[in-house]
């Protein structure tokens, strides 16, 4: 029953694999994204105190919980390859960094438009916020020190090591509004008790969840096919995958 | 001749104290640094005194986390270029205490001459005497803390050509916790309220970093040495 899990170290079967499932999980992802966009911002009720703007929960909240998602991921890899030398994990963190970057992007731009009409300003110094922007400093961090090194193999490793490093700072962002008096407003969903929040306005955020984890798993599908064969551009099965 | 853990640790620590002590300009220069970029923020806001008691928690704090990094550089830089450290290596002692005993020395070149320079800044930046205690103390596990962190960062960017901006990239974002807390505890001992929450919290990241970093940098150095 262990042979799946030993085939995710062979780079033909990661490559095949990738090309396999990219197609689905970049359809269930339109899916998923496109059932909530137009439930999330047609459907649902406007919120009782935020109005209209509330909507931007839709993809705030998505892209920061995947921003984390990205970096553990990442983290997780890294620590896989460096443990085992399995050379696959350090494919999944190169291509997993610039998503999660994208991802920590795209969570404090929205933020930052949330945040002008509800709190007055654009950015705060408030303890979420400041970590979440440590988070895309640590993904910087590590994509530059990946490509300082001149021989790939050791900036991987070097990489791997900084990733599982700064994989402190995720839990700090995570209760970063339980620990400190935040600006930012508490857990809604993921919390002890019923979510703080009605179905007509989970259930688009759940299907926005859900799309994002998919379209990164189709993204890095995509990206992970380009860094095998690259990595992997001097072995027989790369010719023979890229002209069949 | 193979000597013992603690004999090999305390050999290590006198050497690099001896290194750094011949070549005084290395452990002055970032004390200077220090004393020139706290003078600059005073000239760059017009003197407003009170303005300046305001921000020279945040000033002094900044002002040592660049001048512990300016003087990081140097960690492994000088070692790995003449071939010592890869002898060390092969030595048959642990990289770990290798990498303990070197931070261990630089902190005491670096961090602990910053904490004794710290009252002469914190005098010409207002800061009252009631308040040096709690400010030398935060900034000696903070630049403790630094060290190791430093030390995580300085092994990954051995032998790169332009290894220190990385190096800031690296370690500077780690370190904001230590600004936080370490201005704040600064910042209520002059306003005069109770500290102890932002000292325990330094002190938590200090012993964090002790147990866990020097692991985490020894294997960086073997990482970029290999």
């Amino acid at each position: 029953m262990w042979t799946w899990f030993y085939k995710l170290a062979s780079p033909p079967y990661v490559y095949g694999a990738a090309a396999a499932l990219a197609p689905w999980f970049l359809g269930f992802a339109a899916l998923a994204i496109g059932y909530g966009s137009i439930a999330g911002l047609a459907i649902a009720p406007p919120d009782y105190q935020q109005g209209e703007a509330f909507r931007m929960i839709y993809v705030h909240v998505p892209s920061a919980i995947m921003s984390l998602t990205t970096y553990t991921v990442m983290a997780v890899a890294s620590g896989i390859a460096l443990i085992w030398r399995i050379k696959v994990g350090h494919a999944v963190a190169a291509a997993s960094a610039p998503i999660g970057a994208s991802f920590t992007i795209l969570a404090l731009v929205t933020g930052s438009l949330w945040g002008r009409p509800m709190w007055g300003t654009y950015w705060a110094w408030d303890p979420r916020l400041t970590s979440e922007l440590i988070l895309l400093f640590l993904y910087v961090g590590v994509m530059s020190l990946r490509s300082a090194f001149e021989d790939p193999a050791r900036g991987d490793r070097a990489a791997a090591l900084l990733a599982v490093v700064g994989v402190v700072n995720v839990p700090i962002v995570h209760f970063s509004v339980v620990w400190w008096n935040s600006l930012h407003q508490g857990a809604t969903i993921v919390k002890l008790g019923a979510p703080s929040m009605p179905g007509s306005m989970l259930w688009p955020l759940l299907s926005m969840w859900l799309g994002f984890m998919l379209f990164y798993g189709a993204v890095l599908c995509v990206r992970l096919q380009g860094e095998v064969l690259n990595r992997e551009r001097q072995a027989s099965w790369v010719r023979e995958a890229i002209k069949s | 001749m193979t000597v013992g853990t603690w004999e090999a640790f305390r050999l290590l620590v006198h050497r690099e104290l001896c290194l750094s002590f011949r070549r005084p300009e290395q452990l002055v220069q970032p004390l200077v640094f220090f004393l020139i970029v706290t003078t600059l923020f005073p000239l760059g806001l017009n003197l407003q005194l009170s303005l300046l008691r305001d921000m020279s928690p945040g000033v002094l704090w900044v002002a040592a986390l660049l001048s512990s990094l300016l003087s990081l550089d140097s960690l492994f830089k000088s070692d790995a270029d003449d071939g010592t450290l890869e002898q060390l290596v092969l030595s048959g002692q642990g990289l770990t205490v290798i990498v303990v005993a070197k931070t261990c020395a630089h902190w005491l070149v670096t961090g602990a001459a910053l904490v004794i320079v710290s009252p002469i800044v914190a005098t010409a930046l207002g800061i009252p005497v009631d308040a040096f205690a709690t400010m030398m103390l935060s900034l000696a596990l903070g630049t403790l803390t630094l060290s190791w962190l430093g030390a995580i960062g300085a092994g990954l960017t051995i032998g790169l050509r332009r290894g220190n901006v990385l190096l800031s990239l690296i370690v500077l974002p780690l370190s904001t916790p230590l600004l936080i807390f370490g201005a704040a505890a600064t910042d209520r001992a002059i306003s005069g309220t109770s500290v102890m929450g932002a000292i325990y919290f330094l002190a938590a990241l200090c012993v964090f970093t002790c147990t866990l970093a020097p692991f985490a940098a020894a294997a960086a150095v073997r990482i970029t040495l290999e």
